[in-house]
């Protein structure tokens, strides 16, 4: 058992658990933040993207020591009070998801993606992603919603 | 996945020592092949000993000559590093290859080249630019480190701190991903070095290797044309259910051919 303490979407939180814990079983389990899914267990869905320190992770593919002292950001933290992220925004008008299992990870992915290069072309957005998994909406509205929140985000 | 404990060292010397008394343990670096490995249970380790942020370990220097990266420097930092950009355009781009951007953001050069998949892409790099392995006890030469699947000459307790890369004259690497994994199905590492040339495959075999043949015939020309009519023979490459032994080896033949059309601009 190990005490782990981190800020989670601007919230210092702190508890005691078992050193084999996952982050992403950290995050759903313990603090309840159920928007970061578990969608594959090889480390290739991407469905369980958060940001650590800023930088886009798999959180089911490190144990939450890893983690432990960091600044971690989940789907939950994103907007801004009521009002959406730009990315968020743009899945939500351009129709990029179906069944939304998907999205949360991509969401992530994207939002780590356009800090790095904010106005990616389509072979970019593709290699951007290439760690997230959709099984549902197929890739094209994705992309758009990439393009769209890029622009937003100007 | 079954139990263990985790620790971040504090130092090279205590995660050292940590080995030394406990046998079971196992060092975690990016721990994009290790944990992985961990949730399917295909291993039990008593603990984990977190190098990561061992500033030992962390880094990438401009040596003239050559090029020094320590054994925690991620993927990412790899791509980016104008040092590595500028001498050694070859290996920033490989790194740019590897998995997806959220293992690249975690996944480190020593977690890689110590865990030698046959199938990663690092050891081209390390292998065709005759690299040194730096150990916290030796320094070992690329021809001597990499001992075929997942065998390296490291022994129990000795970790990777870092790598000397020696600027080529020119190189270049091209690798054909597996469509699913990302992973080489083949890989070429083709370098116009000080010492000669020197071309490393991977993802072909069950390790990476020399591909001598070709090394010998891009020696007498350097070019695309100087490869024409060389096969790759294919005993002893890989055959399992994504491709045959002869596709891989004529993967082979057109990533080194690739390879090298990307330095002389041949078609
Ligand atoms: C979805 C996915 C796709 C991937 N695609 C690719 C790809 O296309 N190409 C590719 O090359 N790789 C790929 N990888 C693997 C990735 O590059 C890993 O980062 C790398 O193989 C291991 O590095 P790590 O730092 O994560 O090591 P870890 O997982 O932390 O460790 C790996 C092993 O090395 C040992 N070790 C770690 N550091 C040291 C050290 N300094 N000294 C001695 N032993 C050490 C550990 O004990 C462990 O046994 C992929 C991984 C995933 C999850
Ligand atoms: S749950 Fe699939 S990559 Fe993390
Ligand atoms: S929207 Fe269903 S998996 Fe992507």
């Amino acid at each position: 058992m190990a005490k782990i303490e981190m800020t989670v979407n601007g919230k210092k939180v702190s508890h005691e658990v078992e050193d084999r814990t996952l982050l992403a079983n950290f995050l759903r389990d313990q603090l309840g933040l159920t928007g970061t899914h578990i969608g594959c267990d090889t480390s290739q869905c991407g469905c369980c993207t958060v940001h650590v320190d800023g930088l886009a992770v798999k959180s089911c593919s490190m144990v939450v020591g890893q983690a432990n002292g960091a600044e971690v950001l989940t789907i939950e933290g994103l907007a801004n009070g009521e009002t959406l992220h730009p990315v968020q925004q743009a899945f939500s008008e351009c129709h990029a998801l179906q069944c939304g299992f998907c999205t949360p990870g991509m969401i992530m992915a994207v939002s780590g993606l356009l800090k790095d290069n904010p106005a990616p072309n389509d072979e970019e957005i593709i290699q951007g992603l290439e760690g997230n998994l959709c099984r549902c909406t197929g890739y094209i509205n994705i992309i758009k919603a990439v393009k769209h929140a890029a622009v937003a985000m100007k | 996945m079954y139990s263990f404990t985790y620790t971040r060292a504090k130092s090279l010397a205590e995660a050292r020592a940590m080995l030394a008394k406990d046998h079971d343990a196992k060092l975690l670096s990016g721990g994009m092949t290790l944990i992985p490995t961990l949730k399917q249970r295909l291993a039990s380790p008593s603990q984990l000993i977190d190098i990561s942020r061992l500033a030992e370990l962390r880094g990438i220097a401009d040596k003239g000559d050559c090029v020094e990266i320590g054994a925690a420097t991620r993927h990412v930092e790899t791509s980016r590093s104008d040092v590595v950009r500028q001498k050694i355009p070859a290996l920033a781009h490989l790194a740019s290859q590897i998995g997806d951007p959220q293992v690249r953001n975690r996944g480190t050069m020593g977690g890689s080249v110590a865990n030698n998949d046959p199938v990663a892409d690092y050891p081209a790099a390390v292998l065709g630019l005759g690299a040194i392995v730096k150990t916290s006890q030796r320094e070992i030469a690329a021809d001597n480190f990499f001992k075929g699947m997942f065998e390296t000459a490291l022994e129990a307790g000795e970790i990777v701190t870092g790598f000397s890369y020696p600027v080529p004259k020119r190189a270049a690497y091209a690798k054909f991903p597996h469509p699913v994994s990302g992973y080489a199905m083949a890989g070429s590492f083709v370098a116009d070095t000080g010492a000669g040339i020197r071309v490393a495959i991977v993802g072909a075999g069950p390790g990476v290797f020399r591909w001598k043949e070709a090394e010998a015939a891009l020696s007498k020309s350097f070019s695309v044309a100087a490869l024409k009519g060389l096969a790759m023979p294919s005993a002893g490459l890989s055959n399992d259910l994504h491709a045959t032994a002869e596709y891989r080896a004529n993967l082979v033949e057109v990533m080194t051919r690739r390879a090298v059309a990307s330095l002389t601009g041949e078609k």
